[in-house]
């Protein structure tokens, strides 16, 4: 593979992991929205690069899902939902914006070390895909654990799995069936979290699932 | 005959930076204001505003200490010295290598350290009020561009201006993460510093939303305008700074032909025109933001710039 | 030349008593400052002449005292000439300041005899060569200074300081005791024996962590800082800059002396606890400072920021150093010697014009400060130069070290361990933080102190200070700038030190085309503070001289502008609470839970509106008061044991007894 091959695809896969940053840091609803589907677009990116380097059409087709999906259909389904909704203000952090972005450092540089450390023989792309995906999964569960709302949470599982599709890439393994199934698993999730959010909204009049914790009597 | 050349250029460089501080800031404005469908002030107009200002009696308050007056000439001369060792046209200067890039840095935080103190030495609210939230904004956006200095300077396997331009020039460099986050994370720290529109606005005086404004309230005549000068040098600094590690390509070195050096002094000038109007597009765009989410805007700043010292520093070692 | 050092300290001892009988007379401060002016001169001199000229010479000599059958050992190498210089320059500053300000002193018996002899057991340390007069001298170094934090004892507060001192000093010495219990278990107490003796890993690695315990409670790292900024505020300012500048110099050097000399080659994870610990110190201590409003306290805080920035140069300089790559741990060892030096020269200059504003105004407090630049105008203009100094910023001091440490952290991917590797830009982190935090700090303590106008009467009074305390602060000032501005001297002067500690040289710096610094290579990074300095003051007279000749040199002076609002009240002014709320918004609610409590009475009400800010200290909560209630809770219950009759008594003792000798039988 020549440099700039690598390059490039090191550019994209760390710009998913920025991208996931950026999704920690907005506040706004429908902004996190935006920046998801620019983490999608990314993504899609980065395979199809993937698939023109290890010369894998399949990829592409990974790449195409990725693009119709995750970067077009589920944002535009989501702003319509938040627009229904009315919840379109701005989302509260368990905790604050400086610190989510601390852990995610800390988060980014303990995936880096773990599959670094572990894959001394591999050659380097994968290595830093491999890392790179890493820490985007664990961004992505650090988005579900501090936000409160569902909204925000149902894009923080996105962009996990967002993560998950790197690594696969990077690592040249995955089959065609199991990418699709899988991107088939994420609309039926979607679908089913879709379903409940409007449930829940009918029940409790928000979608904080604060309210669902304050309805099992847990306090906070 | 070297020597006299070598010094030459470098005063050269001096008077350039001097000189085109002002039409850069009358350039941006005009810009700015184009893209609001007004007419907008000449483009000599900060020229003529300076010699205005120069011409005027000062008019100092009643109890300004010696300090006050002794400042704006250290701020305007620490941001010059500070301009004139970027390279600009032309790389390798005599006296570039007499401060590296976290020197620049911190020569800059001297013309603010001072800055500040102006600001408390008459005794007034509105002086406090800018000094504090100027150290605020210091304190985040200063260790930002020091972060932002090491990736960098980690890339580049050096701290040198000069150096780091050259190998940003040459093929040596590829498409590094780090480098895009660097290049965000500097934006961000030169918005902040130059007090541009996401966190300070230049044009206003409305009382409580200016910083910069509300700590110089108090000079007058010949003080103002160093003052001014020196904002604008600051602003010249950071576009050529971004200009010199970002794009670096087509300066000259200095000790090329007098033609070589023309042409980087043109493009010079090209990048400065294009990074201006991208400027006075993107105040244009934005919104100024609230005093309390400037620290998560510089904070996104200074942990990008971590993250870009994190990730050379593990995939330095692949 | 070691007979010389010794002969001075013991001059300083003799001066001890002779403060008792001095302390009664009018002018007997003078006298008994004159005379440690002179033997600390004296050292100094030795300790120069022995680093510049015969830096591998090392003699040492053993004096028939102490143990009988060990002798008191001392040695003069490079580490402890450097040591000195800096112990006795900070000496010879204090006792020319105390000379004029001793004498506000109002009882002169409680201070006088126990600073020559605090000077002499903070030599003694530097200079022992044994164990035992080593732990001697320190014990003897805390107590003085103890007896001199409590010299103003009618303060509550005092007390409470000296009471929480004694109490660290004792635990940071019992940490160092078992240190060189452990280090002596096989070779005895003299440290030529401790050097040559093999000690296994696992034992080093406990003497490592007891001795950062232990020198690092008398320098006060976080989380052992707790007593430092209640001590050294306490303290005459004289004496507070000595213990501030010098005392916590002193416990960096027996962090040196035994990790970097006494025991074999390290290893990596020490650095790793080095580093963990300094940089975090650096930047809570500068947040701290940020939050005080008493000047003393300001300055006693960003001592552990600036503790916290050796010991990252420090634990820097292991890392090399365990790694073999031994140029680049003289660069962070020498950045970390420059930095002893330079906090040492502006820490007592700042200590020492607080001691003169508080002599001035008998206030501490900066809320009751402001427009001291029109009455102390020197005063001012040396505390000017401190701040800056102090604040990393060119081209003084500060900055050339910090510069230096900076430059090693970016050699630092060089390093094979990936925890290191990722600690370290984390640490550079937290110093650049630092490093912008103080500057913040520093525009505080100087703008809300000196500029502006009177926040009272006393302040709005004041009057300038005497000749010979502005003599010691100027020269400590023209310091500050020297060694801004020819940093190669001092570098080139280090260079047997590091010889010494870490097996090698920075690049000969004196001679370098217009006294530049090059720590490497000239490509990669070079610094002339000389040249920044006179392009600034060139390009400063030029524009001022120019614009005054060809534009406009009038002025008229009228009230001040203030937007068309000016308020002749001063309390309209910012204070010292409210410039650092923006800062205490952002940061003080992650790192001190602090809260501001807003009350605002209804409409009607003739109530004032309040606001209250909750700061607390996390360290103490978390750490210190669960011990302080453990401790507590165990001494009730052990109580009773205070009560008992004869009989059971008795009855203890005898099982004690037959347990032991079970316990030796088995």
């Amino acid at each position: 593979m020549s440099s700039l091959q690598f390059d490039i695809a090191h550019l994209l896969a760390g710009s998913l992991v920025l991208a996931s940053f950026m999704m920690l840091y907005q506040d706004r609803l429908y902004a996190l929205l935006n920046v998801y589907a620019l983490h999608a677009g990314v993504l899609a990116l980065s395979v199809a690069w993937q698939a023109y380097v290890q010369q894998a059409p399949h990829l592409y087709i990974t790449a195409l899902i990725a693009l119709a999906f995750k970067a077009i259909i589920i944002p535009v389904a989501l702003h319509r939902i938040i627009k229904r909704l009315g919840i379109h203000r701005e989302i509260e952090n368990v905790i604050g914006v400086g610190l989510t972005m601390m852990a995610g450092i800390g988060l980014v540089a303990l995936s880096m070390v773990v599959m670094l450390r572990v894959t001394p023989g591999a050659d380097a792309l994968a290595r830093e895909d491999l890392a790179f995906a890493l820490s985007v999964v664990l961004l992505g569960l650090l988005i579900m654990v501090t936000r409160r709302n569902a909204v925000s949470q149902v894009v923080g599982f996105m962009s996990l799995e967002n993560g998950l599709v790197l690594a696969a890439t990077g690592a040249k393994g995955m089959p065609l069936v199991v990418e699709i199934s899988v991107a088939f698993s994420v609309l039926i999730a979607f679908i089913v979290i879709g379903i409940f959010l409007f449930r829940i909204r009918e029940r409790f009049d928000s979608v904080d699932v604060q309210a669902l914790d304050r309805f099992r009597g847990e306090r906070r | 005959m070297n020597g006299l050349r070598d010094i030459l250029s470098q005063g050269a460089q001096m008077s350039l930076v001097l000189g085109l501080a002002p039409l850069l800031t009358g350039f941006v404005r005009k810009v700015k204001a184009r893209l609001l469908r007004r007419r907008g002030p000449p483009l000599l107009q900060p020229y003529r505003d300076l010699v205005r200002l120069m011409r005027k009696d000062v008019v100092l308050a009643d109890n300004a200490s010696w300090l006050f007056r002794v400042i704006p000439y250290l701020m305007f001369a620490g941001t010059w010295v500070a301009a004139s060792l970027v390279p600009t046209f032309g790389n390798g200067l005599l006296f570039s290598w007499t401060a590296d890039l976290i020197a620049i840095t911190a020569l800059l935080g001297s013309a603010r350290f001072f800055q500040a103190l102006a600001g408390m030495d008459v005794g007034t609210a509105f002086g406090g009020i800018g000094s504090s939230r100027e150290v605020m904004i210091a304190s985040l956006a200063e260790p930002a561009m020091l972060i932002t200095a090491f990736s960098v300077a980690m890339i580049a396997g050096s701290t040198q201006l000069p150096t780091v331009a050259e190998f940003m020039g040459s093929d040596a460099v590829g498409l590094r993460v780090s480098l895009g986050m660097a290049f965000v994370a500097l934006t961000i720290v030169a918005l902040a510093e130059n007090a541009r529109i996401p966190v300070d606005n230049p044009a206003t005086h409305l009382e409580l939303t200016m910083v910069h404004e509300a700590m110089v309230l108090e000079y007058s005549g010949r003080h103002l305008a160093l003052i001014d000068l020196s904002s604008q040098l600051k602003l010249l600094l950071y576009v050529s700074l971004i200009a010199c590690v970002f794009l670096p390509w087509g300066t000259a070195t200095a000790d090329a032909s007098v033609a070589r050096l023309a042409l980087g002094t043109l493009v010079y000038f090209g990048k400065l025109t294009v990074l201006g109007f991208l400027l006075a597009v993107f105040e244009t765009a934005i919104a100024k933001m609230r005093v309390f989410r400037i620290p998560e805007f510089l904070g996104a700043a200074l942990m990008l710039a971590l993250l870009a010292t994190l990730l050379r520093f593990v995939s330095g070692s692949l | 030349m070691i007979a010389v050092a010794l002969w001075s300290v013991a001059a300083l001892l003799a001066l001890a008593p002779a403060g008792v009988v001095l302390s009664t007379r009018p002018r007997g401060s003078i006298i008994l400052y004159g005379g440690c002016l002179i033997a600390t001169s004296t050292l100094c001199v030795t300790a120069l002449s022995a680093l510049l000229y015969s830096p591998q010479l090392a003699p040492s000599a053993i004096l028939p005292i102490g143990l009988p059958w060990l002798g008191a050992h001392f040695r003069l190498d490079a580490l402890s000439a450097f040591f000195l210089v800096v112990v006795n320059l900070g000496g010879v500053a204090a006792s020319l300041f105390a000379i004029g300000y001793g004498q506000h002193e109002d009882s002169p018996g409680r201070v006088l005899p126990f600073y020559p002899a605090y000077l002499a057991a903070m030599n003694v340390v530097v200079l022992a060569n044994d164990a035992f007069s080593f732990l001697v001298a320190w014990e003897f170094m805390s107590l003085t200074s103890w007896a001199m934090v409590v010299s103003h004892h009618r303060d509550a507060e005092n007390v409470r300081a000296g009471y929480v001192y004694l109490l660290m000093a004792s635990f940071g010495t019992l940490a160092l005791l078992l240190a060189f219990g452990l280090l002596a278990s096989n070779a005895g107490y003299d440290f030529d024996a401790i050097r040559a003796s093999h000690p296994s890993a696992a034992l080093t690695g406990t003497v490592v962590i007891l001795v950062l315990l232990g020198a690092g409670s008398k320098a006060g790292l976080v989380p052992l800082h707790a007593w430092l900024p209640l001590a050294h505020p306490a303290a005459p300012s004289h004496v507070s800059g000595l213990m501030s500048g010098v005392m916590t110099k002193v416990a960096v050097y027996g962090f040196v002396r035994i990790v970097f000399d006494l025991v074999p080659e390290p290893v990596w994870w020490w650095s790793m606890v080095v580093l963990l610990v300094g940089g975090p110190t650096a930047t809570l201590g500068v947040l701290y400072a940020l939050m005080q409003r008493d000047i003393k306290r300001v300055l006693a805080y960003s001592t552990i920021e600036n503790i916290g920035i050796i010991f990252t140069g420090l634990g820097l300089a292991l890392a090399f150093k365990a790694e073999g790559l031994d140029w680049v741990a003289a660069l962070a060892f020498t950045a970390a010697m420059m930095h002893v030096f330079n906090h040492a020269l502006f820490k007592s200059l700042l200590f020492f014009g607080a001691g003169a504003v508080l002599g001035a105004t008998g206030e501490r407090d900066m809320e009751k400060l402001g427009g001291l630049i029109h009455r102390m105008p020197k005063t001012a203009f040396v505390m000017l130069v401190g701040c800056v100094a102090i604040s990393a910023l060119p081209p003084f001091n500060g900055f050339v070290s910090e510069w230096l440490i900076f430059q090693a952290i970016l050699l630092s991917p060089q390093l094979p361990s990936w925890g290191l590797k990722l600690v370290i830009p984390a640490v550079g982190g937290l110093l650049a933080l630092a490093a912008a935090f103080a500057a913040a700090c520093f525009v505080k303590l100087f703008g809300i102190s000196f500029l502006g106008r009177p926040r009272s009467d006393v302040a709005a009074s004041a009057h300038e200070t005497d000749r010979f305390s502005l003599t010691a602060m100027f020269a400590l000032a023209a310091f500050c700038l020297i060694a801004g501005i020819l940093p190669g001297l001092f570098i080139d002067a280090l260079a047997p030190v590091s010889k010494d500690m870490v097996g090698n040289i920075m690049p000969h710096q004196v001679g370098l085309q217009w006294l530049t610094i090059v720590p490497i290579a000239e490509s990669r990074s070079s610094y002339n503070g000389l040249l920044v300095f006179l392009f600034v003051a060139l390009c400063g007279t030029a524009a001022a001289s120019a614009i005054h000749r060809l534009a406009s040199d009038r002025l008229r002076r009228a009230p001040a502008w203030d937007c068309g609002y000016p308020d002749a009240n001063p309390a309209i002014q910012y204070s010292a609470s409210s410039f650092s709320q923006p800062i205490r918004r952002v940061f003080g609610s992650v790192v001190f839970g602090a809260r501001e409590i807003g009350e605002m009475p209804p409409p009607s009400s003739p109530l004032p509106a309040r606001l209250q800010v909750e700061l607390h200290d996390r360290i103490w909560d978390w750490l210190y008061a669960p011990i302080a209630r453990a401790i507590g809770f165990a001494t009730e219950r052990i109580n009773i044991l205070q009560f008992l009759s004869i009989r059971r008594y008795l009855t203890l003792v005898f099982v004690a007894l037959v347990v032991l000798l079970l316990v030796v039988a088995l």
